[in-house]
Formats: C-alpha cells, structure tokens, sequence
C-alpha cells in the first residue's frame, strides 16, 4: 500500500475508533436511564435509595404472575413478578388483546406506598413464533 | 490481472456498461421474487398462536429494518474505500445510498407502528430499538441535506464520507439495543449462534422475503447510482457520447 493511502487508511480507523470512543462514553454514562422499564426488584430498591416523589411516573416491566390477575369493581388487579420479587398492580381500562397470566407486560404509572397505579399497559410479545396447532402438540 | 479488474471496473464508464445491461433485470427478478415472498407469507402461511393473523407484517417489517442497516454498513464500506483509494465510483454509490436508505428506514419504523398497535397497544414508545433506529432515519436525512448544501460536490463526496463513517456506530447499537437495554421490542428470533425462536412453516417465507428484498434494494441501489454517475460526469466525452 502507498505510504498517503496508509495515511488515509489510519485517518478512516481513526474517525471509526473516536466516533466509537464517543458513543461508548454517552452510553456509559446514560446506561440504566436508557432502560425502558424497571423490574420490580429494581423499582423495590430505587425505592429505598432514591426516594421517589408520589408525582413520579414510571415503567414497570416483567411477568403477570400466573393466577394474580382479578377484576374487582371495575379495577383490573394484577401482580408483575421477575421471579424474585413481585408488585401489585392496580389499573383501571382496558387490556391488550396480548395481555395474559405469564406473559410479559409493561405498566406506566405511579408507585405509591408499595401498589402500582397504572395509566397505561402495554403487552411485550417474545421473539418466538409459531402456528397454533404445534402448540397442542 | 487482478488489479486491471478491479481498475476496469472501479471507472464509472464500465460500471455504468455493466449496470446499464444487469441493474433493471436484477430489480425486476427480484421485485418479482418479493411479491411471491409477500403472497406465500400472507396467504399459505398458518397464523401465530399468540399474535394471530398480525404477526404478517413481518414479512414487511424484518426485511425492511435489515436492510435500513446493511444500507448503512455498505454506505460505510463505500464511503471508506472513497476516503482510502480517491476512487470517485465509490461516493457516487454512497450518495445514491442515502435516499434509498431513508425511505427503508421510514418503511421499518412505519410498519413497527402499525404492527406495535395491535400487539404492544401502543405505536410509539421510546425504548433503546425504536429510538436507535429513528435516530439511523435522521442520520440518513441529515445525510442527504449534507450533500445537497455543498456547491462543490467533491467536498461535499468527502464530508458525507466521513459523516458515515461517525454515524456507522449507531448500526451495533441497534443491533444490540435489545440486549443490552430492557426494551419493549422483543428480543431477535433468528440469530447465527443458536436455533430460530421461530417455527419452519413461518421461518422459510421470512427468509425468502429478506432474501428478495435484499436483492430488489440492490437493484435500486444499482439504477440509482448509475443515474448520480450521470448526473455528475455529465461533462465527460462518454456520457455525451450515450
């Protein structure tokens, strides 16, 4: 290779490389904060350490824990586990077609006092796909 | 011989000649190829036991956000060896990258909304996937106003070169963003270290319509840049000669 080729070549590596050097810096620093949900062992604990205003809105994510989901007075009640810790969750509209015991589900609303009040559920699908009559098999 | 190859085929005027004779075969095979993947995905394929019939826009949305990526790395790889080798083919290429690019990238965040509406109950959230990959859609616009602004198009070829080459980061960050944060897409189904999280019977016509999807991009791909090669060799005796 000619010595200014060379040249150009390291100059290219180099805008790569800094470029690389850069975003790794401001995804480092952001890390947990580009988390779209917390699990509610972390939520649980962000509790205890940062003591979170009444008036905060957050997302919880994980499981609906199987055999959790009850409607009382209009009031859809569920519990959202990560299979070591679980919160109940209190919200009141209506579900997505997805939402099911077992499956993944992400709650936005308010932590008061130990309860989940939830504005809005979204169902989160998995990655695996199949027909239904493999399922029964 | 090697190198005379690669010399012959690096000068526009040859480019154009080969593509002039293979681009529009190329998108036309594919494009058809593409239509039969989309008839196969939509039509004979059994529905999903969790999704129902809405997981079909897969065959839309997977190719779509692929290719918004590869676009991207090949832009790069362009870009570079413009950067390297002074080879002008190359940024006549990357530029006719970027708006092809766009409309892809549009297409994967579009039908991502219209498949989120029905599935997650919402059609945009700011998760770590979709932002990453409005952020790519940006990149490409900015790319594109870059180049338009410059009157001097060789300055303008080395400043969008470079602009790739920062922006080529973001492409692992997509890739990864759902591993690496909690996010509300779903996790990738086909990956090269272990078996698809998705059964045969929807796993063929997937493949078969990035597959086609691929190559009809490309196709594009080669009829844009031959019309960029004209546009900016307008003045040499070759293109007059046409």
């Amino acid at each position: 290779m000619k010595k200014d080729r060379k040249k150009r070549l390291f100059g290219v590596l180099l805008i790569i490389g800094s470029s690389c050097l850069g975003i790794g810096l401001i995804l480092y620093a952001l890390n947990s904060n580009l988390d779209y949900f917390l699990t509610p062992s972390e939520l649980k604990q962000s509790d205890e350490n940062v003591v979170l205003s009444a008036n905060t809105r957050v997302k919880l994510g994980g499981m609906v824990k199987k055999d959790s989901f009850f409607i009382d007075e209009n009031k859809v009640n569920f519990e959202v586990t990560d299979f070591e810790d679980s919160i109940k969750v209190i919200y009141e509209g209506l579900l997505p077609d997805l939402f099911k015991e077992g499956k993944g589900i992400v709650v936005l609303g308010k932590y008061i006092d130990g309860i989940f009040y939830a504005d809005e559920v979204f169902a989160k699908h998995d990655e695996n796909y199949m027909p239904p009559n493999l399922e029964l098999n | 011989m090697i190198k005379k190859f690669f010399h012959q085929f690096a000068s526009p005027k040859s480019y154009f000649a080969i593509a002039n004779k293979f681009g529009k075969p190329v998108l036309a095979f594919f494009f058809l190829l593409y239509i039969g993947a989309l008839v196969w995905g939509l039509f004979f394929t059994p529905p999903d036991v969790v999704q129902g019939d809405s997981y079909r826009i897969i065959y839309m949305h997977v190719p779509a956000s692929f290719m918004a990526q590869i676009l991207f790395v090949v832009m790069a790889i362009t870009s570079a060896v413009f950067l390297i080798w002074k080879l002008k083919l190359a940024a006549y290429v990357s530029k006719s990258i970027a708006p092809i690019g766009a409309i892809v990238t549009f297409f994967a965040l579009f039908s991502g909304s219209i498949w989120g509406i029905p599935t997650w109950g919402t059609w945009w959230q700011w998760d770590a996937r979709i932002t990453s990959t409005l952020i790519l859609f940006i990149m490409y616009l900015g790319l594109i106003s870059l180049h338009a602004s410059f009157e001097n198009k060789d300055k303008a070829d080395k400043f969008f070169s470079v602009l790739v080459l920062i922006g080529v980061v973001n492409i692992p960050v997509i890739k990864k963003s759902v591993d690496w944060w909690s996010t509300l897409h779903q996790s990738a189904s086909i990956t090269l270290t272990s078996k698809p999280a998705i059964d045969p019977v929807m796993l063929y016509p997937l493949m078969f319509s990035i597959v086609a999807f691929i190559g009809l991009i490309f196709g594009l791909v080669i009829l844009s840049s031959q019309n960029e090669i004209l546009k900016r060799e307008k003045y040499k005796s070759w293109v007059k000669n046409i």
